[in-house]
């Protein structure tokens, strides 16, 4: 397909600056609020940006270009939106090109995360393909003199029955695509799809296994220089004393920065900058203070903090009704993102204006965030997202972002390139926080839970830049900014208590977020954030649950499940593993977990079988079967890599990853001290099957897999061993 | 003054000898295959081949490669003519963020080079020092076990399979 366009900075000049070859190009409107002005409302960010050609450009020539405010984040976004626009607009996808998230030319879409890419993005661009279809069509009617039933869109032009055809280039001169949509335009009939619901090869794989620039790690700008940065020991040390000089006269150095706590080298050469960046760490003394938790009463800490009590179900809280009362707590240690990549950005400041080149999963918010940190008006800096390594939500990427732009700001004119250590990242980056439930429900005489008492408490889940105090390099700076006070994310998708609320027919459910501002290790939003510990604390009770009712775990879930899509989940991912005909072997164990993630989106299902070594007591997730609904498949080859590599890194987390620290500083530096599941472990199987819905909305598919796989991999231990795991790492005692 | 052979090509570089192949690799010849992942030999995300074995180029000083034979994974091919293994691994879509999988391909390669028809317990432990954090892992064994049988299938032989 295209070239890789984030990484043609030719292609991107060209959109900004050739206007004339463009059909009425124009910057994105600031984000229109329609719901002060009355208009209608719009399907995904149409609503925001309702203009057609804030989404799809066609050029004099005919070459049509995609814009999306989404990332590329390895989830394979911009193959299923090309193949979105491709179907709509009658075109093969390898003839589109997609500009991804840019400050400076694509709309302002937020953050890509929460799963909520095709949704937002993919709905919009297949409104507006399907209406510039239409308007095209409308002109080539004028012009031939037909009706429009006469007439189809194929291959880049408007044909029509008659063998006559106009191409898309010669039919914009009209600035056909400047024009308001309307959200009314008749999508491709399911039946009649050619790219929606295939398989089509990422696009963005050819150069990732040939050594093809790819990754913003890869860009290399005329003149750029390398920076590395020194951090502290820990949060709060302090520098106390640091003699420059002798850095400053290293081979190749151009820069020793420092700024109160903040250090940083630039140098002609990027070994060169390793060296001085390893010499001025020597040279650093730093006044430390124990300021974490003990490690060892982590969640006595958590426990008895002052918490805000958040409300998300409000049932009686009274459990007396039922026959049998049943309660459980579980914990989740801290656990990080742990890029295989760490974070890394390329800034220059040149004739006023700074420019970004980030691997964020939010470009605007960034800018601002950027802006406010340098001191430049918002106009006046450019932020571009390119591929990085997986971030799976917010690690060190921002922060990095922020360390380029400081650089670039201290060395005006030349591009910087900065790319943290494996250290940095694993030291600084957000974890997910660490989180404790409660669990307590009554079961009544027919096996039905007749009341349910929920309460999950974590720290904040949300710290992602907008505010320059939510960026680790401004802590660090002489004037420092400080950190925008955590608050709890909204329901219904939630923060800390995301999935919190059972998705099960309970008659009298209470469930309550207890919400802890305080924040002694750095966390934000880490893939599905609550979702994964409430699905995990949820689904393993259900099966406390079923087994104190003496049901099997599926019956017993569809006992108190109406919804039909989470029953054809359940009951096809059920059948597929051979649940009902499972023979356990020595030492072997099948387990089921089931969730709709944010009980608004994608609805998995899974059964696993574990192997437990007594001896070594490790746990191998031997074989998974899935079955997920995520609405209109797109690529449904990119659902399955999806959920394959949820359910893997999920299972990483659920049986190896802890943060560790001491009362100082965080101790998790590299991977032995930060261990992940390695190729040994992998299982012999896992299957996913798609539960394809033609025609209905996009659900999303990123974050579906977290929380069900940790379930299920507890319930299926539980069946080994009979001892219920309830504390995350699993860890057989 | 350090004569490198990378990819079947002599280069004279003015480097210290102590400077991490990566470094070189990325840095004066402008190769984006490997990568830079932890700078402790730790993830594989680095890996090379050196003489036909894997190796994390991370950790290994310049210095230590005169008259050695280095092979990335531009060596392999290029992205509009895909080398047969980084072909397997389209095939398969055995990619997700995709950062990992340069040093997955060359830690791969080593092994197929030596062993065309690997056990799958052979795969998994030869590439067992390679982390992939998307949990890819199921697709790049498959992404193996098929170049490892276009390999036992195609007539040619071994040495020009896998260039």
């Amino acid at each position: 397909m295209t070239a890789p366009d984030s990484l043609s900075p030719s292609r991107r000049s060209f959109l900004l600056g050739g206007g004339a070859l463009l059909v009425s190009f124009s910057l994105p409107p600031p984000p229109a609020m329609a719901e002060e002005t009355g208009e209608p409302k719009l399907p995904g960010s149409l609503q925001r940006y309702r203009q057609l050609d804030s989404w799809i450009r066609i050029d004099d020539r005919g070459v049509i270009t995609v814009f999306t405010g989404k990332c590329e984040l390895g989830q394979g976004i911009k193959t299923a939106l090309l193949q979105v626009a491709a179907e709509e607009l009658g075109v093969t996808p390898e003839s589109l090109h997609l500009i991804t998230a840019d400050t400076a030319l694509t709309p302002n879409e937020g953050y890509t995360a929460g799963s909520h890419s095709m949704q937002d993005s993919g709905t919009a661009i297949r409104h507006a393909a399907a209406q510039a279809r239409s308007l095209l069509i409308g002109t080539a009617a004028a012009r031939l003199s037909v009706s429009i039933d006469r007439l189809k869109a194929q291959d880049g032009a408007v044909v029509a029955d008659d063998g006559r055809r106009l191409g898309f280039g010669a039919l914009v001169k009209d600035k056909e695509l400047h024009v308001a949509a309307d959200g009314r335009s008749v999508l491709t009939d399911a039946a009649h799809y050619r790219v929606i619901g295939k398989r089509v090869d990422r696009v963005d794989i050819p150069a990732k296994v040939s050594g093809g620039p790819a990754f913003v790690h890869d860009l290399r700008l005329p003149g750029m220089l390398h920076a590395r940065v020194v951090r502290p020991p820990s949060y709060h040390a302090t520098l106390l004393r640091i003699d420059t000089t002798p850095i400053a006269k290293m081979p190749g150095v151009r820069a020793v920065h420092r700024d109160g706590n903040y250090l940083a080298v630039i140098a002609e050469r990027e070994y060169q900058a390793v060296t001085a960046m390893h010499a001025l760490g020597k040279a650093a003394a730093w006044n430390e203070t124990p300021s974490l938790p003990e490690p060892d009463r982590i969640f006595d800490w958590l426990a008895t903090q002052p918490a805000e009590p958040v409300p998300v179900l409000a049932g009686s809280g009274h459990l007396t009704g039922g026959l049998n009362i049943l309660e459980a707590t579980y914990r989740r240690a801290y656990q990080m993102h742990a890029s295989i990549g760490p974070s890394c950005a390329v800034a220059q400041f040149k004739n006023g204006q700074l420019t970004v080149w980030t691997h964020s999963q939010g470009v605007f918010p960034l800018r601002e965030a950027i802006a406010e940190l340098v001191q430049l008006p918002a106009a006046r800096v450019r932020c571009i997202q390119v591929d990085g390594s997986g971030c799976y939500g917010h690690n060190g990427a921002d922060d990095a972002g922020a360390d380029a732009a400081l650089l670039a700001m201290a060395l005006a004119g030349r591009p910087v390139r900065v790319q943290w250590t494996r250290e940095q990242e694993n030291a600084w980056e957000p974890y997910g926080s660490a989180m404790i439930t409660k669990a307590h429900a009554a079961l009544g005489p027919e096996g039905r839970i007749t009341a349910w008492d929920y309460s999950v408490r974590s720290c904040t889940h949300a710290t992602r830049a907008g505010p320059a105090g939510n960026l680790l390099p401004a802590w660090l700076l002489a004037r420092p900014s400080t950190p925008a006070r955590p608050r709890p994310l909204p329901l219904p998708e939630g923060g800390g208590h995301r999935n919190a609320a059972p998705i099960y027919s309970i008659p009298d459910a209470r469930v309550t977020y207890e919400f802890v501002p305080a924040m002694p290790l750095r966390v934000s939003a880490l893939r599905s954030l609550g979702g994964y510990m409430n699905i995990f604390s949820i689904e393993s009770f259900i099966d406390e649950l079923a087994q104190a009712a003496k049901a099997d775990p599926v019956d017993f879930r569809l006992r108190h499940l109406e919804d039909s899509r989470a029953r054809a989940v359940i009951k096809e991912a059920a059948d597929r593993f051979g649940w009902a005909d499972y023979r356990r072997q020595q030492d072997h164990g099948h387990g089921f977990a089931f969730a709709r993630y944010k009980n608004l989106a994608a609805y998995l299902a899974l059964a696993v079988e574990v192997e437990v070594d007594r001896t070594s007591r490790r746990v191998r997730l031997k074989r998974a079967v899935a079955a997920v609904d995520c609405g209109e498949a797109v690529n449904p080859d990119g659902i399955e890599n999806q959920i394959q590599g949820g359910i893997l890194q999920s299972a990483s987390w659920t049986l190896h990853e802890r943060v560790a620290f001491d009362n100082t500083r965080i101790t998790s530096r590299d991977w032995s001290s930060y261990p992940i599941l390695r190729f040994s472990e992998i299982p012999d199987e896992i299957q996913v099957h798609v539960v394809n819905q033609p025609g209905a909305p996009f659900l999303g598919t990123g974050e579906a897999a977290q929380g069900p796989t940790a379930a299920a991999i507890a319930n299926a231990i539980a069946a080994a061993t009979g001892t219920r795991l309830r504390d995350i790492p699993l860890t057989l005692p | 003054m350090i004569t490198l052979t990378v990819n079947g090509k002599a280069h004279q570089l003015e480097v210290d000898p102590e400077t991490p192949l990566l470094y070189v690799l990325r840095g004066e010849l402008a190769l984006n295959g490997a990568k830079f992942g932890c700078g402790l030999g730790q993830c594989g995300a680095c890996t090379v081949m050196i003489d036909g074995v894997a190796v994390n180029s991370c950790v290994t000083p310049v210095g230590t490669l005169q008259g050695r034979r280095v092979v990335t994974v531009e060596g392999l091919g290029t992205s509009g003519q895909v080398g047969r293994l980084a072909q397997a691994f389209i095939d398969e879509q055995a990619a997700q963020c995709g950062y990992c999988i340069a040093g997955m391909i060359m830690r791969a390669q080593a092994l197929l080079e030596h062993n065309p028809a690997p056990s799958d317990t052979e795969i998994r432990t030869h590439m067992e020092p390679n982390l992939c954090r998307c949990g890819t892992h199921v697709r790049i064994f498959r992404a193996i076990r098929r170049a490892s049988e276009t390999l036992r299938h195609a007539s040619t032989p071994q040495g020009e399979m896998f260039p």
